[in-house]
């Protein structure tokens, strides 16, 4: 059956890449899929693949989000209840969480359990910028095998797993942080794999094939 | 480990590259997008476009360049020259370009790198910053270093940070097209006073000058033209130079 891949378009962030990225691996690998672009919860409905794109500010982007009337219902039922594939992009990975310390304290969605915390400067610039390697951990159960090599970071804030267990991948930048989170049907990079050449395409094609 | 970035630039004219790749037979040499994804191929890290298009008719045709090389080329790209409002800036962001650096602008208003951080986030606003050194001190210029705007560049690069800015291009005006290595001096003072990251430009001649560039200079990135294009340094020779020198970059 084809596959429909809506990427969630919540009025922020660089979402073309994001469609050209998957545009070029369906093509490559003759993949069977559509990839969408929407606003819409009903387009959600009759997805079977979500990505969650997000840039700039978690505020902006939860609000970004909550403002589409229905939206943040359908997600949760299409990745929670009915645990379909879904992949979250850099703050679309820290939407996640339960909350974030930018700027305030902001609720997430609260999917995976963890806050979102400032990366401790210690002398070294800000935000994180540029390829950075991740190394995986407790992969063994995961769908999505990414390869341990760089892949392109831009971010001043992290996401603090509390379970050991949605550890992914991790990157050293100051401190050892999560970079891949997963649960189950749920994944989020924190880096963007649209932007990190062959590797960052093999995890968009690996998702698109599940 | 963060790596240490190399950027290649690319100077685009009415959407046809006029400085790029000297040295291979690409099929056609001026197309931009067929020369960002040769160095994308070859190591580049990011890809600079820098838009020097002096018509104002045929402004619009950067954005279309932007759209053709995201859709084939899968690195960060920044996209500079002619930007004057945030207008523009959304319109290359909504083209695909992951970064703008904005130059004049932002000296005839500061405002712009403030409001656009804002709007898009500071990780896509890069201010560039040409420099030239006059007495003891450095001074800022625009229009491509021909005009002293009598501004003091560390507090302007303060300022900048300040404003929202995720990242400094900063160009020694005295050094570009002279193959003498960068400025080291006004980038350890740059690094000194700014937390985000300096993008070095003007000068790079030599595999050792980008390794001072680093270890001296502090700088986070390399940006470099004419020795890239004329293949008289590869980005790889450069990096693989690096990586004896404990220089962490990615290969």
């Amino acid at each position: 059956m084809t596959k429909q891949i809506t990427i969630v378009d919540y009025g922020l962030g660089n979402i073309l890449s994001a469609q050209q990225s998957f545009i070029k691996v369906i093509k490559d690998n003759n993949i069977d899929a559509n990839i969408t672009i929407s606003n819409n919860p009903e387009i959600i409905k009759k997805s079977s693949h979500v990505v969650l794109p997000g840039q700039g500010a978690f505020e902006t982007c939860i609000k970004g989000l909550s403002n589409i009337p229905g939206m943040i219902d359908e997600l949760y039922k299409f990745a929670v209840l009915k645990k379909n594939p879904f992949l979250g992009i850099c703050v679309g990975m820290q939407l996640l969480a339960l909350d974030s310390e930018e700027n305030g304290k902001h609720k997430g969605l609260g999917w995976i359990e963890g806050h979102i915390k400032k990366l401790p400067t210690q002398n070294l610039k800000m935000p994180h910028m540029g390829w950075n390697t991740v190394k995986l951990k407790n992969n063994l159960n995961s769908h999505i095998q990414p390869k341990e090599t760089d892949y392109y970071f831009v971010h001043s804030y992290y996401f603090k797993c509390l379970n050991e267990k949605n550890i992914l991948a991790e990157t050293v930048y100051g401190i050892n942080f999560t970079s891949i989170v997963v649960k189950e049907n749920i994944y989020g990079v924190q880096f963007h794999p649209e932007k990190s050449s062959l590797q960052g395409l093999e995890i968009i094609r690996q998702f698109a094939e599940l | 480990m963060l790596k240490t970035r190399i950027i290649p630039c690319l100077d685009v004219k009415d959407g046809r590259v006029v400085k790029g790749i000297n040295f291979v037979d690409l099929v056609d040499a001026g197309d931009p997008v067929q020369q960002a994804r040769y160095y994308s191929e070859n190591g580049a890290d990011e890809i600079c476009f820098l838009d020097i298009t002096a018509s104002i008719e045929k402004r619009n045709t950067i954005l279309s360049v932007v759209k053709k090389t995201a859709e084939e080329v899968f690195i960060p790209l920044t996209v500079g020259g002619g930007i004057t409002s945030v207008e523009n800036i959304r319109n290359l962001l909504k083209a695909g370009a992951d970064k703008v650096s904005i130059n004049t602008a932002a000296i005839n208003n500061p405002n712009i790198v403030k409001k656009s951080a804002e709007h898009f986030g500071s990780q896509c606003i890069v201010v560039a910053v040409d420099v030239k050194k006059i007495g003891n001190q450095w001074l800022v210029h625009s229009h491509g270093g021909t005009v002293n705007r009598e501004i003091e560049a560390l507090s302007w690069l303060e300022k900048l940070q300040n404003l929202g800015a995720g990242e400094i291009l900063l160009t020694s005006m005295d050094r570009d097209g002279t193959k003498s290595g960068f400025d080291l001096e006004i980038l350890s003072k740059a690094n000194k006073v700014l937390s985000i990251p300096i993008i070095a430009s003007g000068g790079a001649g030599t595999k050792d000058h980008f390794f001072e560039g680093v270890s001296i200079g502090g700088a986070s990135a390399l940006l470099a033209a004419s020795v890239f294009h004329f293949n008289e340094i590869s980005i790889k020779e450069v990096k693989n130079f690096l990586l004896t020198k404990k220089i962490n970059v990615r290969v």
